[in-house]
């Protein structure tokens, strides 16, 4: 690549005048880069640090050391969150994946209306959480939804009282968001599958192997990296889970569907407790990077083997 | 007048020389073709002449005038680039025009020129088109269309033929050399096919590892390659090289492949003089493929040396066959008649063209005569 | 296995995929239906049924009837306010993004790679870590409750985004293109208007509909810093629903959640292809 700015100045002998001409490129891009970039050093730096201190309803400075995080780490309520997020986000990411993957082998089947059905899978995505928790707290509510109308048909046993029932609440969640997010996954297999090369299967069908052998020796081993990608993403979303919950369930019954983006939330805006609220965030942080950094690390392990 | 000078040029990039000092003058009016492997800073040279890389150290001159800090469109320069480079969202037109309009030049002098260049390149029916709908010939006169509008002191070329097809390349190659006859332009030009700078140039500076190798005609770069890189890179299949001694006998030099051996060579060598100090000494032979014949050929102006050399293998080409041969033990490519066709395995008479044998310096890689 | 094989597979894929598109069509279906059915018939019945008689006044009502919190007008502001906040941050950031899309992958600048590698780190960082930042940002510069505000900080997080959409698709742009236009004596700007902005319609679509689409979707922000009247849409939801909790009117609010959905909706069926090409960019990062 031309490094373009140090054609027109010399090292030691800079023009004053390139400079000025050059100002309002200047100002176009590192301002607004500039910008960004220093908000996210900055300002996490700041709620981690705020985090060390004892602000309740206002930041002050001061030092508790670790006090905040052991306190929320004690709370009740980070404590389900973090079970909630280990059963949510292993639930919702291993089944959005089988989902995902079903739908585009079965898509990749040359059938008709490929790309109507593609359309049906995915425009869940283009709607807001809001909006599909709001519909699914609907379906779900045994008062007005599915229940209800099973009872309507004259199956007066049928039962199916998740959203207020403490023990399973947290599985409305998972099904509202593998409906929102599985068409993701299914876009990205889909993808995978059409982009394995036709010789091989060719190749693969002269020596004989049959469509189930073909799928599972030769097609999908070449989707594990998109494999990686997709959980990632979908780990992604569940661990930052909020509007989605907060339109479905609203962490209830009582606390049983709280997560942890919730808790953060509640201690920050609604006890005024910023400096645990700002702990309870860290964590976020840091168990999205328990997520991430194994894969930041694959990812240029890889680069760097296949470069 | 040189048209471009180059002195003590280098460029480094971190701890990488890419280029190592430089010098090269180019006279106004000459074709200068740069050529060597991928990586040996041809084009990282012609980047910093046409102002798109910067130097690390020494300087450059175009007509006359220091333009190491001069951006490169005050550089009166055009260049033709490997991809073309044509504005995709633009018509031909618009792309030739595109200079002008940056250096507002009224609209009547572009028409004029557009239309002089189009007709000098007979691209008139392309102008209204979009380069997604010119052929990759025509993508190439539009590119030189491009260049030629400028009316510059230098044109630069960076491998413009290798994007086309053989066939193609070679009409294109014939239609740049004529252009430059015509118009009679400064030309560098960049290639890594020793071919297209054979055929074109009128000096050719080979380059390898960062330096010129050579810097002279084509018919010198080929009959006295100054050292053993140009030598195997220059001609196709490349020159033969292979160890030998050279004692005198007679009081002349003689030239000995696989000293010792019963299928030894010796080749007397006349007009070599100054290969004197290298008499019983190891040398490095070189002898193009062309200088090897059949049995049968007769060069000029010399008594035959005729010698048995045992086929390895045949390759007919149609124009000619090539023949892989032990000469000495050592192996070696001949040149010969379509008609004849050796038997591999078998034994077969070749005829050596000894006038033209370089010999080099085996430490230095050096032409000693 | 990708050519016709016997037809009983066939029928059964086709059965299978129609069942699990009818579940993903379902929900979306019954609030269509119910968006048409008066309150009182889905009270009496339940959220799944056909409608009895259209209730076509639900949209009305939706739109500018019903109440939230103190005050009457429906929906119908709180779309504004989204649209306030949506357009002019989806316009500023894809431009902003593209212009520094440019610079970073065609013109090379001293640390660039240092802004880029930390700008694309927001594509990672929670927003929970902002929260309290902006709250005190927004504060000091006078912006808190306000859309200007909110656009602000969807300018500034989309800016992640939008360039890497476009470095990335300008990544791919021969370098020789720039160079050519160099000698022909182009500017950083006049290259940027003539060569690459013609260029870059595909990818510019991608990104306008990814942050017309994340911004319009966007909830807690919304909920953080704006209260009331300002709130967007999202918002406005969640409260409409805790407002009308003890009486429920779900044919109205049904319709609500429609209309509130609807300009996504469109934009995926307008350019889905742009939408998926987006979300996948958006993966492989």
């Amino acid at each position: 690549m031309t490094d373009a700015v140090s054609t027109a100045t010399r090292p030691g002998r800079p023009a004053i005048s390139g400079v000025v001409r050059r100002l309002p490129e200047y100002l176009m891009i590192w301002v607004p880069l500039l910008f960004s970039a220093a908000h996210l050093v900055s300002f996490s730096l700041w709620t981690i640090w705020i985090s060390f201190t004892p602000s309740t309803l206002v930041p002050v400075s001061g030092w508790v050391g670790l006090r905040n995080y052991t306190a929320v780490m004690a709370s009740r309520n980070w404590q389900i969150a973090f079970d909630n997020l280990l059963l949510f986000g292993s639930a919702f990411v291993l089944l959005s994946l089988v989902t995902g993957l079903v739908l585009a082998i079965l898509l990749d089947q040359r059938i008709r209306g490929e790309n109507v059905l593609r359309s049906i899978f995915l425009y869940p995505l283009a709607v807001s959480f809001v909006v599909t928790g709001t519909v699914w707290s609907w379906l779900l509510n045994p008062g007005i939804g599915i229940q209800k109308l099973v009872h309507d048909l004259g199956w007066t046993s049928f039962r199916f009282d998740w959203l207020v029932n403490r023990d399973m609440a947290i599985w409305t969640i998972v099904i509202a968001a593998i409906w929102q997010s599985s068409g993701f996954a299914m876009a990205l297999f889909l993808a995978g599958l059409r982009s394995v090369d036709a010789d091989i299967i060719k190749a693969a069908q002269i020596d004989g192997a049959g469509p189930i052998r073909i799928y599972r020796r030769v097609i999908l081993p070449t989707l594990w990296p998109i494999t990686i990608t997709v959980v990632v993403v979908q780990l992604q979303f569940a661990i930052s889970a909020f509007d989605l919950v907060r339109a479905l369930t609203n962490g209830g019954p009582g606390i049983a569907t709280q997560l942890p983006a919730l808790v953060v939330y509640d201690l920050m805006f609604q006890r005024g407790l910023l400096g645990r609220g700002a702990a309870a965030a860290v964590l976020m942080l840091l168990i999205l990077l328990a997520v991430l950094l194994p894969y930041a690390a694959w990812r240029y392990f890889r680069r760097a083997t296949h470069a | 007048m040189a048209a471009l000078s180059i002195r003590a040029l280098s460029k480094r990039y971190a701890n990488l020389e890419v280029l190592k000092g430089i010098d090269l003058d180019i006279e106004s009016g000459e074709f200068t073709v740069l050529v060597g492997p991928s990586g040996c800073g041809k084009s990282t040279l012609l980047n910093i002449v046409a102002g798109l890389d910067r130097a690390s150290d020494g300087t450059i001159e175009i007509g006359g005038r220091i333009v190491n800090d001069v951006p490169p469109k005050d550089r009166d320069i055009a260049m033709v680039f490997q991809s073309y480079a044509l504005y995709p969202s633009m018509t031909v037109r618009q792309n030739i025009t595109f200079g002008m309009e940056c250096r507002h030049v009224p609209k009547a002098e572009q028409e004029k020129a557009v239309a002089n260049v189009a007709k000098l390149l007979q691209i008139e029916p392309l102008l209204g088109r979009k380069p997604s709908q010119l052929s990759g010939g025509q993508r190439q006169r539009v590119a030189m269309g491009r260049a030629l509008v400028r009316d510059p002191l230098l044109f630069l070329f960076d491998e413009p033929l290798s994007n086309l097809d053989a066939k193609l390349r070679v009409e294109m190659r014939m239609e740049i050399k004529r252009l430059h006859q015509r118009i009679g332009a400064t030309i560098v030009y960049v290639t890594h096919d020793q071919v297209e700078a054979m055929t074109m140039a009128t000096r050719i500076a080979v380059m390898h590892q960062g330096e010129v190798q050579q810097f002279a005609d084509p018919d010198t770069v080929y009959r006295y390659p100054a050292n053993l890189f140009v030598a195997r890179f220059m001609g196709s299949p490349p020159m033969n090289t292979m160890r030998a001694r050279l004692e005198a006998e007679n009081g002349g030099p003689v030239v000995v492949i696989g000293a010792g051996r019963p299928d030894e060579v010796r080749l007397r060598l006349r007009g070599y003089d100054a290969a004197a100090p290298f008499v019983g000494r190891e040398v490095v032979l070189g002898i193009r493929p062309e200088c090897i014949a059949e049995g049968s050929r007769v060069f000029a102006g010399d008594a035959p040396i005729i010698v048995n050399a045992p086929v390895e293998m045949v390759e007919p080409t149609g124009a000619e066959t090539i023949v892989l041969l032990r000469l000495g033990g050592e192996p070696a490519m001949a040149r010969i008649t379509p008609d004849i066709r050796p038997t591999p395995g078998a034994s077969a008479a070749f005829a050596l063209d000894t006038r033209r044998i370089c010999l080099f310096d085996p430490e230095t890689e050096r032409l000693i005569a | 296995m990708r050519d016709r094989t016997f037809a009983p597979s066939r029928i059964l894929i086709y059965l299978v995929v129609s069942l699990i598109a009818a579940a993903y069509l379902a929900p979306l279906a019954v609030v269509v239906l119910n968006s048409l059915r008066t309150n009182e018939e889905i009270a009496q019945a339940s959220m799944i049924g056909w409608p009895k008689q259209w209730a076509w006044s639900n949209y009305a009502a939706a739109w500018s009837g019903f109440c939230v919190a103190e005050t009457c007008a429906g929906i119908r502001p709180y779309m504004l306010n989204s649209a306030l906040v949506t357009i002019p941050a989806t316009i500023i950031s894809t431009m902003l993004g593209a212009i520094a899309g440019y610079a970073v992958s065609l013109w090379r600048f001293r640390g660039d790679s240092w802004i880029y590698g930390i700008v694309t780190l927001g594509l990672f960082l929670p927003q929970q870590m902002r929260l309290l930042p902006w709250t005190i940002v927004l504060r000091d510069i006078g912006l808190i409750n306000t859309l200007a505000g909110l656009v602000l900080i969807h300018t500034i997080q989309g800016l992640s985004f939008t360039t890497l959409f476009c470095r990335n698709y300008y990544v791919a742009i021969p370098h020789e293109l720039i160079r050519a236009a160099r000698i022909d004596g182009a500017g950083f700007f006049r290259i940027f208007w003539r060569i690459i902005l013609p260029l870059s319609s595909p990818i510019l679509i991608v990104t306008v509909i990814w942050q017309f689409t994340h911004i319009w979707n966007e909830f807690l922000y919304g909920v953080t810093f704006t209260t009331g009247q300002q709130q967007p849409v999202t918002a406005a939801l969640i409260a409409l629903s805790a407002a009308i909790a003890d009486i429920p009117q779900h044919g109205v609010q049904s319709a609500a959640v429609i209309i509130a959905a609807l300009p996504t909706l469109l934009i995926y069926l307008l350019g889905g292809r742009y939408f998926v090409r987006g979300l996948t960019a958006g993966a492989v990062k």
